[in-house]
């Protein structure tokens, strides 16, 4: 069996980021990525990112993994990547299997960051397996990385920023928005994104969800209801949509189960999208040498992936032995640059949520 | 009900899943037992959160108090015999 120093599950944002940081302090690398393609989530996003220079805003999304591999190109001797190999799992001596196409082999990892990211979430309504109800992820991957174009008339569920951008970018497309839906009561996303739909004439109906889709062989109607106050649709507040497809972007939820195999004490967190690993400051797991970052331990943006990323980079190299000079200096950057990506109203839910699973003193 | 699929990989539906609760089953664990829910190529990535919801609403509580199901290793589809021969190699090396 192979041994190695740090193995990073997952070369999204988080992942790639870790790699940079526990690079640069010396140690070897292995990143494992379930896809051909490094990147992650990031190799969809074709709108420009938000935020502070430090995270590549008003960069695309797209751009930002070539950025990240240039500056892990200085490491090159140090970092191997692993791509089209799945991660089956993390046994509690820290062996991982893992099957790329049809060999299945097991490396010994002294350190492992997990940068899993998180997966989608559905609902349920009837007939949710017609073809043509897709997630959001699932259109954004056909549109802009295969493409395909999803379908002609659409409702999107949902208007978090996921939703409006993913609608925005459809109709850049050429496929028609018949509705925005969303079951809360006011716009979750950024007023910038929902203002770009408005002004393309896209009505955007809150409080309202999918009381059932109809078709026989495919989607061909969503039926659409107001909610009440209880999230309970209202009998008669029925609209019909003709659409061929439905896209659902009801949030992430993170993809922690190698966590919880791997012994880590775990906890259902709502504000973090689901179940969660109990972390310190340092991004540490409750098991040694154990770390996160990005999603997996609750669900932001790709620029917050980043920054624990580096995070959980420096804490592992240090675990492993290895040292920088200006070490303290870059921790305490870091987490000032998460500090102000969780500030203000937009922050509160994820402040809440990381209170909750953050051990020690430091809270945030 | 009849028609809506909570898993996709077993095929079961809120009706399953309601009749199972009104049996007497309270548990995410016993439903996996009794419908594989959960237990197929995705092993719980889509219906899981559907399932948490539906069992939580069902007993009167909020999801973080209950039981959540336990995930084991593989987290997808391996072929006996790719991990047969991977044991092979790990022998020789």
């Amino acid at each position: 069996m192979k041994t190695v120093e740090l193995a990073i599950v997952g070369a999204g944002p988080a992942g790639l980021c870790a790699a940079i940081s526990a690079a640069s302090m010396g140690s070897n690398v292995v990143i494992i990525d379930r896809c051909k393609d490094i990147g992650g989530q990031l190799i969809k996003q074709t709108h420009m990112f938000f935020g502070s220079e430090k995270q590549y805003a008003s960069r695309r999304g797209i751009d930002i993994p070539n950025i990240l591999l240039d500056e892990l190109k200085q490491y090159e001797e140090k970092i191997e990547i692993i791509t089209d190999a799945t991660v089956l799992a993390i046994y509690e001596d820290k062996v991982m299997t893992i099957l790329q196409g049809e060999n299945y082999f097991k490396i010994k990892p002294e350190a492992i960051i997990v940068a899993t990211g998180a997966s989608e979430r559905v609902l349920a309504f009837p007939n949710n397996d017609l073809p043509g109800i897709y997630g959001a992820g699932a259109v954004q991957t056909l549109m802009n990385v295969y493409g395909v174009k999803p379908g002609d008339r659409v409702v999107m569920v949902g208007a978090g920023n996921i939703g409006l951008i993913v609608s925005y970018q459809m109709i850049q497309a050429g496929v028609e928005i018949v509705a925005v839906l969303d079951a809360a009561p006011t716009i979750g996303g950024y007023l910038v994104h929902a203002s770009k739909l408005a002004r393309l004439d896209v009505p955007i109906l809150t409080g309202h969800s999918i009381k059932e889709a109809t078709g026989t062989e495919s989607l061909e109607k969503i039926i659409a209801w107001k909610l009440d106050e209880k999230w309970q649709g209202i009998e008669g507040t029925e609209i019909e949509l003709e659409v061929d497809v439905a896209c659902i972007s009801v949030g992430l939820t993170p993809l922690s189960e190698l966590l919880s195999q791997a012994g880590c004490e775990m906890k259902y967190v709502p504000e973090l999208g689901g179940v969660v690993p109990l972390i310190d400051q340092n991004l540490e797991t409750t098991v040694n040498n154990i770390f996160v970052a990005g999603d997996v331990s609750g669900i932001e943006e790709a620029s917050s992936a980043m920054v624990e990323g580096y995070i959980a980079g420096l804490y592992a190299g240090k675990k492993l032995g290895y040292s920088l000079l200006d070490f303290d200096e870059l921790v305490d950057d870091y987490k000032m640059q998460l500090n102000d990506l969780r500030s203000g109203h937009h922050g509160d839910r994820i402040r809440n949520g990381i209170n909750k699973i953050m051990r020690g003193e430091e809270k945030c | 009900m009849k028609n809506t699929i909570i898993c996709r990989c077993a095929d079961i539906t809120l009706e399953d899943i309601n009749n199972l609760l009104s049996s007497g089953v309270t548990e995410i664990e016993e439903i996996k037992r009794f419908t594989r829910l959960g237990m197929g190529p995705c092993q719980g990535r889509t219906c899981m959160q559907l399932i948490q919801r539906i069992v939580a609403n069902h007993n009167g509580v909020s999801i973080d108090q209950i039981k959540m199901h336990t995930s084991r290793p593989p987290v997808t589809g391996v072929k006996l015999n790719q991990i047969s021969r991977g044991a092979r190699n790990d022998n020789e090396s």
